[in-house]
């Protein structure tokens, strides 16, 4: 499902931020930038958590600007508190299906077919605390599987995780992305994730967002702001 | 820190004021007695005048804190002289052993009673009654019997007797009219009490809100709204079984180092410069003053014809028995 | 995880149990010891059928006051948390005006709403229905709901800001009801937070007395605190007044044990807090719910804080001179308490924090007994205690201002340790690596943390202390009035127009200390 962002303006205080892009179906995006330019919000009003001061966000084709959150065909995965803390693994995972968790023994099935999936097969009854930082976002990550949502968006959360899980991780998900035909948009700081899994990247900075460009491409001859922040 | 310069500076007059011969005399009361508004100002002028000493009053609070503060202080009490007891607590007072005779032979006591206390010397007193408004209240009942039997509609706040000094009165005042039937005369009283109030201030002002018909307070209360606030609504029921008195007294302190200072303040205190300042500022009847020497307004006060009090002995003998009956009846 | 505490916050943590123990045992070992003093009757452990009445009433209106105060809290709470609204702000501030008002003001407050002749009473007289009578165990209910509701109120939507914004985005996301959004986010919050409020309630109304006799009705409604004052004041028997306020601690503790048994806070973990606004609301429910519950809170708290306010307002012109030093003394007092409490509560919340779980219950349960120490008893212990040595007028001051303290240190200390245990949670393994300690870690790493709770707890310390009359009586010289004490004195002269200006100018200047702590706490907190 294709995602647009028409003469998107996102404002709060002194903060303000512009794009006007069209991100296509079952591709991967990242977005690369400084800190503070707007990522994280940039993700978020696409999940539908920041209301947009002008502008539209199309999904699909649909208008999606004044949609609930919860009604929007995307999955957004935070940088943390992705889990209670006082649900079971298999419990926080199962609220991708039902949020009141009344499963039918078939829904149970999947649940635990997808923590299989993920690598977290035994540690359903687990609480998130005593887990490991990336099983708890491999346990996010099964929620976001079960939702099953077209487009998935991840704001940093493996940016903790040590260079080898994190670069794991990503496989998984762009393992997941290719299987069911998902349009991934991922923040991230660093270059290798992004020649690794993104097919395009938008560079953010100066209270815009650019059109995506072709991730190797970019890398290969860098702009000069992306000189800058790479400290080339 | 200006108060702390105070006291200390207040501590250095005290021993300085001794080196100058001028000696201090202390005179424990209850709050409302040294207030701006209450006696206590007026009074410590007149008397500095003429005694070349200096007067220090010190509130401990209410009535019952002054004693309990100084059997807390023994015979190491700084007091000279307690002022403010009445005699419900005049019995522990003396059992404390504290206190000295005040040898001294009253003349021109306008007290309803004879007195012959030979520890404490009554300042002031009154009457408790049941305090209404005419305006609300157009016929109030003239008796105990008539409280207790009719006006089925009538309500009325008093004071808890094991927290307040009108309470205990009111206890007494109950035993003294109604004897071994006072248990049944307060079941009899309980559905026209709205509520029981830990002191006379909660009890008052509940009855100036409009929470009752009739509050438990003195002769004298209405005397204040007439006089201060031009208000000649309030007035005080009488009861034909008559009123039960509180007589406040003061007793000057067995190891007073200051006992003659101590002796010319008793005798101040039944003289014209103490007595004069009574009515207006503490809203009782001075203890020796003339009929003819009280304020506009007092003299319209109406008066029971029966005092009714108990002596100190019986009272404090008599206090457990009545607030244990008290409670049962009100609690059944 | 560093649970290692430093020497400092060991030292400053024994400071504070020790001045708890200075109002809480210290006093009743005074009065047992000093039992012979008073007509000579020795100290006996003597307790009548009317004391385990009064020990029954006491529980009893103590529960039921807490259980009310929580219960209503949580909407109320949860409302204020998720609606915007204008004047939101000045509702979270004007939540800690009523703790502070003197007794027998709160009480001519709620009676101007609920009493006889009160608003609500004349509305149905007028509409032909009968007067309501709130005397008896609901007049009671209702005092200490007004009291205790903004409490309970401002400790769970404090509680409630600490959920991570992102568990809410979560539960927006997989479309949970507000149903589904309680019962997974919400109750584990609430099951974290509500014991502890509910404790501190409970204790702060067992300890009550004069707002239970004056709509308690009669006898009936009778309380320890009464038996306490009954044997100090009228019996002279110190060793009975000891016994009963053993009994006092030894029925709070109890409260405590049941309350806490099987309690367990829950962590949610570290990281930023945003400040999440929900804007849309899908479901008409709570949106009537949220309504219902802040029109409640305006029934409850606003009706008799508005029946002061017009009262007084007009007769502030008429306030005598004698008011204005008594405000000095009380603000004085009020700022030297806070700022003991303040300094305190933060050193035995860090060591409280520091400790396994149930040392850590101990040490709070301990702290939390000084909320059910009679303020007579510790008045008249610590007199004793110090008449030997100094004069108590020269300790007015001092005394007052520490006892006011450890009074307000039980309701810190519960404000302060989850704040604590985040930062150790948080901050804790960083702070270790950058050897940040002693005062720049204060400064850098707990302060900015610790400003909001802080500032909360300061601002119920210095109101708690405005309104508080209890101890300084026994000790103030003559010339040394507070204001809660000038307002008894006024109306015990009759002068009760001069009362109410002066009971509002209390409120005034109570309600603007805790304004500027508790803001000033809140003002520039981290986003």
């Amino acid at each position: 499902m294709d995602v647009s962002l028409d003469s998107l303006y996102l404002k709060t205080g002194a903060f303000e931020l512009r794009a006007n892009c069209l991100l296509a179906s079952d591709t991967a995006y990242a977005i690369i930038g400084p800190s503070g330019e707007g990522k994280s919000t940039l993700l978020q009003a696409i999940a539908g958590f920041v209301r947009p001061s002008g502008g539209r966000v199309l999904i699909g084709g649909r208008d999606c600007t004044r949609i609930q959150p919860a009604d929007r065909p995307t999955t957004i995965l935070f940088q943390e508190h992705n889990l209670f803390p006082h649900l079971s693994v298999y419990e926080n995972t199962a609220l991708g299906i039902r949020p009141d968790l009344r499963l039918t023994s078939e829904q149970r099935n999947q649940a635990i077919n997808v923590l299989n999936r993920v690598g977290l097969g035994g540690y359903e009854n687990r609480l998130p605390g005593s887990l490991s930082g990336g099983q708890r976002q491999r346990a996010a990550l099964a929620r976001a599987l079960l939702r099953a949502r077209p487009v998935l968006l991840l704001d940093e959360p493996f940016a903790a995780l040590g260079p080898g899980l994190r670069a794991e991780m990503l496989g998984l998900v762009s393992e997941i992305r290719a299987e069911h035909a998902i349009t991934l948009i991922f923040v991230t700081h660093e270059p290798s994730d992004a020649l690794k899994a993104a097919d395009f990247t938008l560079m953010i900075g100066g209270g815009r967002v650019c059109r995506p460009v072709a991730t190797k491409e970019l890398f290969a001859n860098p702009p000069p702001e992306l000189k800058t922040y790479l400290g080339l | 820190m200006k108060n702390l310069i105070a006291i200390v500076s207040m501590c250095a007059s005290v021993a300085g004021g001794a080196l100058a011969d001028e000696r201090t005399l202390t005179v424990y009361t209850y709050d409302s007695f040294v207030s701006e508004w209450g006696p206590g100002p007026q009074i410590e002028s007149n008397f500095e005048q003429s005694c070349g000493c200096d007067l220090k009053f010190v509130a401990a609070g209410d009535g019952a804190a002054i004693l309990s503060r100084l059997l807390l202080e023994g015979d190491r009490t700084s007091a000279d002289v307690v002022l403010g007891l009445d005699t419900n607590l005049t019995a522990a007072a003396k059992a404390s052993g504290l206190f000295a005779p005040h040898g001294l032979k009253p003349e021109g006591l306008t007290l309803p009673i004879e007195w012959d206390d030979e520890v404490f010397l009554p300042y002031d007193w009154g009457y408790f009654a049941f305090v209404y408004d005419a305006t609300r209240l157009p016929e109030a009942p003239e008796s105990f019997r008539e409280l207790i039997d009719d006006y089925p509609d009538l309500s009325i706040v008093i004071q808890d007797p094991r927290s307040s000094t009108p309470g205990l009165g009111l206890l007494l005042w109950m035993k003294l009219v109604h004897g071994d039937e006072a248990a049944s005369a307060w079941s009899a009283l309980e559905p026209k009490i709205v509520t029981v109030t830990k002191g006379w201030s909660e009890a008052y002002s509940m009855f100036l809100e409009g929470e009752a018909d009739m509050v438990l307070s003195y002769t004298t209360s209405p005397a204040y709204h007439a006089i201060a606030e031009g208000d000649i609504s309030k007035r005080a029921a009488i009861f034909d079984e008559g009123n039960y008195l509180q007589v406040e007294v003061a007793g000057k302190i067995a190891s007073s180092e200051n006992g003659e200072l101590a002796d010319k303040f008793l005798s101040f205190m039944l003289s014209e410069g103490f007595q004069s300042v009574i009515p207006t500022t503490n809203w009782m009847y001075p203890a020796a003053l003339a009929r003819d020497s009280l304020p506009e307004g007092f003299a319209e006060i109406p008066e029971p014809d029966i005092a009714l009090l108990f002596s100190d002995s019986e009272a404090e003998s008599l206090r457990n028995d009545a607030i244990a009956e008290w409670r049962d009846a009100l609690t059944r | 995880m560093a649970r290692r505490a430093n020497p400092l916050t060991s030292i400053a943590g024994a400071a504070a149990v020790a001045a708890v123990a200075l109002v809480t045992l210290v006093p009743v070992a005074s009065l047992w010891f000093n039992a012979d003093r008073l007509l000579g009757r020795n100290a006996e452990f003597n307790l009548a059928a009317a004391d385990i009445a009064a020990l029954r009433f006491t529980l009893l209106q103590a529960t039921l006051s807490a259980a009310i105060s929580v219960g209503l809290a949580i909407p109320v709470a949860r409302a204020i948390f998720r609606r915007r609204f204008w004047g939101r702000e000045l509702l979270i501030s004007v939540l800690g005006a009523p703790f502070l008002l003197p007794v027998i003001v709160a009480v001519i407050g709620l009676l101007a709403v609920w009493g006889r002749s009160g608003w609500i009473s004349s509305a149905l007289t007028m509409s032909g229905f009968e007067r309501i009578s709130i005397y008896g165990l609901s007049g009671v209910l209702l005092a200490h709901v007004f009291f205790n509701l903004p409490l309970a109120t401002r400790m769970i939507l404090q509680a409630w800001t600490r959920i991570p914004a992102n568990h809410f985005r979560i539960a927006e996301q997989v479309g949970m009801t507000p149903r589904d959004v309680f019962r997974h986010l919400e109750i584990p919050m609430l099951r974290a937070v509500v014991p502890g409020a509910f404790l501190i309630i409970a204790l702060i109304c067992a300890s009550s007395f004069a707002v239970v006799l004056a709509l308690g009705g009669g006898p009936r409604a009778t309380t320890l605190e009464l038996a306490i004052y009954e044997a100090i004041r009228f019996e002279f028997n110190l060793g009975r007044a000891a016994s009963l306020a053993l009994l006092q601690f030894a029925m709070g503790g109890a409260i405590a044990i049941f309350v806490f048994a099987g309690n367990r806070d829950i962590g949610f973990g570290g990281g930023a807090r945003v400040d999440f606004q929900r804007w849309r609301s899908k479901d008409k429910l709570p949106v009537a719910a949220d309504i219902l519950a802040i029109g409640l809170l305006f029934v409850l708290l606003g009706l008799p804080l508005v029946a002061i306010l017009l009262d007084g307002a007009p007769k502030l012109a008429t306030l005598p001179g004698e008011v204005w030093p008594a405000l000095k003394n009380s603000i004085l007092i009020s700022l030297s308490s806070t700022a003991i409490s303040i300094i305190l509560g933060l050193a035995l919340s860090a060591r409280i924090a520091t400790l396994s779980r149930l040392p850590a219950r101990a040490v709070e349960v301990f702290s939390m007994l000084a909320l059910s120490a009679s303020p007579l008893v510790i008045g008249t212990g610590l007199f004793l205690l110090l008449r030997p040595f100094v004069n108590p007028f020269d300790m007015a001051l001092p005394v007052t201002a520490l006892v006011n303290s450890a009074m307000s240190l039980p309701l810190a200390v519960r404000i302060l340790v989850p704040a604590q245990r985040r930062i150790i949670e948080v901050y804790g393994p960083l702070k270790e690596s950058l050897g940040v300690r002693g005062w720049s870690g204060f400064r850098l790493v707990h302060w900015p943390a610790l400003r909001s709770p802080a500032g909360f707890a300061a601002g119920i310390a210095a109101a708690l202390s405005m309104g508080d009359l209890g101890v300084v009586a026994l000790f103030a010289p003559p010339e040394f009035a507070t204001l809660p004490l000038v307002v008894y004195r006024l109306i015990g002269a009759y002068r009760t127009d001069q009362a109410t200006g002066a009971a509002l100018l209390l409120v005034l200047a109570s309600f603007a200390l805790y304004y500027i702590f508790d803001r000033g706490g809140r003002l520039g907190r981290l986003a």
